[in-house]
């Protein structure tokens, strides 16, 4: 087969374990915030209400595609996949184990970082192709938002690749000990609170502030457009969580093989539940708020992260 | 015209580059105006340049109904006003139908429309902080607000069959006697209440983005709530120190002790911890309420049921959740009120929107709407 045929197979698979994963995390949170509500949360379709997510994506995949007669069809159209797309594309760099990554790049610590980064536009673009002032602001919102927080999101991770000597992500696991864990604490705090962010999930949600925006850049859309974007944000979530256990916890601490990739999923899972508890417990900030805590202290501490490691990264 | 959406006032920013404001149309439909509030928002940027609410999406002619309908007939129209709260206007009309037709109520029939209305604010206040937090994004805050209103509202279907508009005071007492065992679950209630109180105050308030996210917000100084005729806990978030239940003392309020908490900024932050405050005043005032219930009639004797009242008019109010609510009734001899007016504080209260909520945020206009605890049922009657 040619490259390109092993590409587009690879491509396959990859959206169909992408949308395997959303649908299992549309689940999670609904269950995670059930529990935290004092509900019980999905449990008629199939066990533990497992096959809900499915029934819905079936119902919105039925759904009419509406397209606002104002709006710039071929951008409100575009958006969806511009804003997928990157996210999908970054899975291919995650180390699960020493040696073991779809794709072991030797920029992948790079790649991870600037590939998705890319979604922003297709956030503005589904803002400003609406037509729609709700979806404008949430767009614009969305823009500053993630811009601000790639900055401390690299920093956090920089440090890890100082110490590595490497941006390599399977040599970043590989090199892993577990005194990495106590030196880079701060830099998992940074990592944890910007891919939040990053993610525009909440308490971080302004792009899409139910309350205020109604739904923020996608109020507009419906049907499968619709469930791509909540798909690009579960499969965000999965992304930041399996980088962040790869990279900050050396994937599954240091254990080589399967039983590696075991644990790292564990800790995956974790870091993921974590970020769902924080949505369902936290207020929404306000958008100068937000601004305030990426320029004035998530930087802050990711640049102090580097000094530590850049002070004790000779003397290893 | 100020209600013309098209209309954008063109601005100058900092750099000299000719700007134009962003109208947006919140509203009527729309997750956080509590009802069919519309707001017309001019933006700058972010920042709220003038808000005008417009107000009538809900009005369903109470007051006109009220003039082709017995005395008797009026009172299941009042749970339609504040529909978080009816048992207020249900006892706000009864008093002024009272005053005028010269009705004595039983003692047992005051307690329980105490005891009702206590509980109902506590329901109320749920209500209202419940939607706050979920419009700043806490939407835990909001299951945990609705799981204590839920047993308020449990007690009143047991009561009276209804869960929301309970018909339940009527002119000369109250419709029904207390159910048996009624008042063990009333002080099992509570009981159990003031520990959820705590768990919400530590959840929401205790937290550092919510109190970043209420405090300075909105600020009404204590003039400007008098002046703007604000009353409630809007008025007393301020610091007016007003509360009807204690200064106009109707009914068996005199009887019970409680306080009249009192904020001290006059923000958002001040207006929903008074609120928060309140229930627990309301369940000492409920104990009191149920320690000193004697047996007796719960309905007046000897007054027609088609009710005619000489010719006059009679003006009462109370204090209901929102603030002072009152009723007047003009009669004309006859059997149906000639004209009935409400005073409705939430009319009153969501006035100062458009001062509040200019030089704030767009997310903070949810913020200020939410703390003005409007119900539209009320506002357009």
């Amino acid at each position: 087969m040619s490259s390109f045929g092993w590409g587009a197979l690879f491509g396959l698979l990859a959206g169909l374990a992408i949308a395997l994963a959303a649908l299992l995390g549309v689940w999670a949170e609904r269950k995670v915030s059930a529990r935290i509500q004092m509900r019980i949360g999905p449990n008629q379709a199939g066990p533990a209400g497992l096959l809900q997510t499915l029934a819905d994506t079936i119902k919105l995949v039925l759904k009419e595609d509406i397209t606002p007669r104002q709006a710039e069809v071929g951008a409100f159209r575009l958006a969806p996949f511009l804003v997928f797309t990157p996210i999908a594309v970054s899975f291919i760099v995650i180390p699960y184990a020493f040696g073991w990554a779809p794709l072991d790049s030797s920029v992948g610590v790079l790649f991870f970082l600037a590939v998705p980064a890319i979604s922003v536009i297709g956030v503005l673009l589904a803002g400003w192709s609406s037509r729609n002032t709700y979806a404008t602001l949430g767009g614009v919102r969305g823009a500053a938002q993630m811009i601000s927080y790639e900055l401390p999101r690299t920093l956090s991770v920089v440090s890890l690749c100082i110490i590595a000597g490497s941006i390599a992500p399977t040599t970043v696991l590989g090199e892993w000990r577990w005194w990495w864990l106590p030196l880079n604490a701060i830099g998992f705090v940074v990592y944890f609170i910007s891919s939040i962010a990053e993610l525009n999930r909440g308490p971080f949600d302004i792009p899409e502030a139910e309350s205020e925006l109604v739904a923020g850049y996608f109020a507009d859309y419906s049907g499968i457009r619709w469930a791509i974007f909540m798909m690009s944000e579960y499969g965000g979530v999965l992304a930041a969580s399996l980088f962040g256990a790869a990279m900050f916890f050396g994937g599954g601490l240091g254990v080589h093989g399967w039983p590696g990739v075991l644990i790292m999923i564990a800790i995956a899972a974790v870091i993921a539940t974590s970020m769902l508890w924080a949505k369902w417990t936290f207020p929404r900030m306000r958008a100068d708020q937000l601004m305030s805590v990426a320029w004035k202290v998530l930087t802050p501490l990711a640049l102090l992260q580097l000094l530590l490691v850049g002070v004790v990264a000779p003397w290893l | 015209m100020a209600l013309d959406v098209e209309s954008r006032t063109p601005v100058v920013d900092q750099d000299g580059r000719s700007v134009e404001e962003l109208v947006v149309n919140v509203g009527p439909v729309h997750p956080s105006t509590h009802g069919v509030c519309r707001v017309i928002v001019h933006l700058d940027g972010e920042i709220v340049t003038e808000a005008i609410p417009v107000i009538g999406y809900l009005h369903r002619g109470i007051e006109k109904m009220a003039e082709n309908r017995t005395y008797l007939q009026v009172v299941p129209l009042t749970d339609r006003l504040d529909y978080v709260g009816s048992m207020y206007s249900n006892w706000a009309y009864c008093r002024a139908v009272e005053r005028l037709a010269g009705i004595a109520v039983p003692e047992r029939a005051e307690y329980l429309r105490v005891i009702t209305c206590e509980m109902q604010r506590i329901a109320s206040h749920m209500m209202a902080l419940g939607s706050s937090a979920a419009d700043t994004g806490a939407f835990t805050m909001f299951i945990y607000a609705f799981d204590v209103r839920e047993r308020v509202v449990e007690l009143f279907e047991e009561l009276c069959g209804s869960r929301l508009t309970y018909n339940y005071v009527r002119p000369g007492g109250v419709s029904f006697d207390l159910p048996e065992g009624w008042t063990e679950r009333l002080l099992a209630f509570t009981r159990q209440t003031p520990a959820a109180l705590d768990e919400m105050d530590r959840l929401f308030f205790g937290n550092v983005i919510a109190r970043g996210r209420l405090k300075d917000i909105g600020v009404l100084s204590a003039e400007d709530a008098v002046a703007w005729g604000a009353s409630g806990p809007v008025a007393r978030g301020s610091g007016v120190s007003w509360d009807l239940r204690r200064d106009d003392a109707y009914s068996v309020y005199p009887r019970f002790t409680f306080d009249v908490p009192l904020g001290e900024n006059g923000d958002c932050y001040d207006r929903a911890r008074v609120r928060l405050f309140e229930c627990y005043e309301s369940l000492r005032i409920l104990e009191q309420a149920v320690e000193q219930l004697e047996p007796g009639r719960v309905m007046a004797e000897g007054w027609p049921r088609l009710l005619a009242p000489r010719a006059g008019d009679a003006y009462d109010q109370i204090e209901s959740a929102r603030g002072a609510l009152g009723v007047y009734i003009v009669s004309d001899g006859s059997v149906r009120p000639y004209r009935m007016h409400v005073r409705a504080p939430a009319f009153c209260n969501l006035a100062l929107l458009g001062e509040l909520a200019v030089g704030h945020t767009l997310s903070d206009l949810v913020v200020v709407l939410g703390s003005l605890d409007p119900v539209f049922g009320e506002v357009d009657r």
